[in-house]
């Protein structure tokens, strides 16, 4: 399993490897966002944490259908399932690697774009926080979407809508976090649930993305 | 070593082949023949557990099977040490020099696996199951693209470094590999799946 992480974040680093892509997304999002609204800061300031989730949460949709569909046309996916590797460990690595490659440079780049965004310096911490609880959610709900999705041709589409569905609990209490820790209203409540939330899909979604896999294999 | 009895097989739901049986002993091969669209791939897809077996039974040491397909498999973004040290590494093995000797594959070792010919990418796909040690191979055209040579040095591992140490293959292929192996036929397996009898050229 570490043999096929490796793989991955050496595949997504290299050419055409589109590691990068959700984080340059995700700048362009932030960046675009002010020159919309307007320069006003307290608006600004108001529609921050809305805003940095919903663009974390598409850059993290933007790469999704990579996890499994690369594999698959190329023939290793069939390898990996007959290999000794159980297919729920490949699920889960496959969603690992790209938390890694997404989720954990949005988490890290997202206090300087709340900055941008003229944040109350206090949320920092919540922000950072609740994107490096709820991100991982999304990565392991998006391997089980692009599970499903694999064997089909220009999966994109249906893969958003099945996917999108699934990312609106983690975005509510994620949102939700920032803003309450912007209020000094207490954050623990939203970041307890959304820990929750990953907690059960990573323990149950490897499972489902393998069982899933195993039948678009047939 | 491998044991097959009764095996019918589907594909996309519909039944291919019925009543496959055959066994192979420890350092034997067999050559599955028959024409396009006949089920080897089937065949060798429900002998590699990709696809559930719709009757029969299909009798192998467990953890010993190992499938090569059409597609090879390889990142082409990752060098050919990079992708063999994979599969390696996925089965729990390490890489020993032979084997890029035996795939004449030594020059290549630094490349990257996207600049190398069909000829060659199939050589590392072949090398693949030089490194991952399982008795049991389920090769599906494992000659495609490869020249007179290329085709020789391969069943030379085959004959002399897989089979001689006590592995056993099933291999799907149109030519002859120059290998003294029994040949199964698959023609006769057809499963009836039209009613009438008729033939079953529509699908074929």
């Amino acid at each position: 399993m570490k043999a096929l992480l490796w793989r991955d974040l050496a595949l997504a680093v290299r050419a055409g490897g589109g590691f990068g892509l959700g984080l340059a997304f995700f700048l362009i999002v932030v960046v675009l966002v002010p020159f919309g609204v307007g320069p006003d800061r307290s608006t600004l300031a108001l529609i921050a944490p809305g805003i940095l989730w919903v663009a974390a949460l598409l850059a993290a949709l933007l790469s999704l259908d990579r996890i499994f569909a690369l594999d698959y046309e190329d023939g290793s996916l069939a390898l990996l399932a007959t290999a000794p590797l159980p297919l729920e460990g490949v699920a889960l690595v496959k969603a690992l690697a790209h938390w890694i490659t997404t989720g954990l440079p949005l988490t890290l780049v997202a206090p300087a774009l709340g900055f941008f965004l003229n944040m109350a310096p206090a949320a920092y911490g919540y922000l950072l926080v609740s994107l490096a609880l709820g991100t991982p959610a999304l990565s392991m709900i998006g391997s089980f979407g692009a599970a499903l999705t694999v064997g089909l041709r220009r999966g994109g589409l249906l893969l958003s809508l099945l996917v999108l569905p699934l990312y609106v609990p983690t975005l509510i209490f994620g949102a939700e976090a920032v803003r309450r820790g912007m209020d000094g209203t207490g954050a623990t409540a939203p970041l307890m649930l959304m820990g929750a939330i990953t907690l059960g899909c990573f323990a149950l979604l490897p499972f489902a993305a393998a069982a899933v896999l195993r039948i678009n294999l047939r | 070593m491998l044991q097959v009895r009764n095996l019918r097989c589907a594909r996309g739901g519909v039944p291919v082949l019925d009543h496959v049986s055959f066994d192979v002993l420890a350092g034997e091969a067999l050559i599955l023949r028959g024409p396009n669209g006949v089920g080897k791939t089937t065949l060798l897809r429900t002998l590699a557990g990709l696809q559930p077996a719709l009757d029969g039974t299909i009798d192998y040491p467990e953890g010993t099977g190992a499938y090569a397909s059409h597609a090879d498999g390889i990142k082409t973004a990752l060098t050919v040490t990079e992708n063999l040290t994979f599969w390696a590494q996925v089965y729990g093995r390490d890489v020993h020099d032979s084997v890029y000797d035996t795939f004449d594959l030594d020059s290549l070792r630094g490349r990257a696996a996207g600049t190398l010919s069909a000829g060659q990418k199939r050589r590392l796909g072949l090398a693949r199951l030089g490194v991952i040690g399982r008795n049991v191979l389920f090769l599906d055209e494992p000659t495609v693209s490869l020249d007179g040579f290329s085709v020789r040095m391969f069943a030379d591992w085959m004959r002399d470094t897989h089979l001689a140490q006590g592995g056993c293959a099933v291999i799907a292929t149109h030519i002859d590999l120059g290998l003294e192996a029994p040949t199964l036929d698959l023609t006769p397996f057809v499963a009836a799946y039209d009613a009438g009898g008729g033939s079953d050229e529509a699908f074929l």
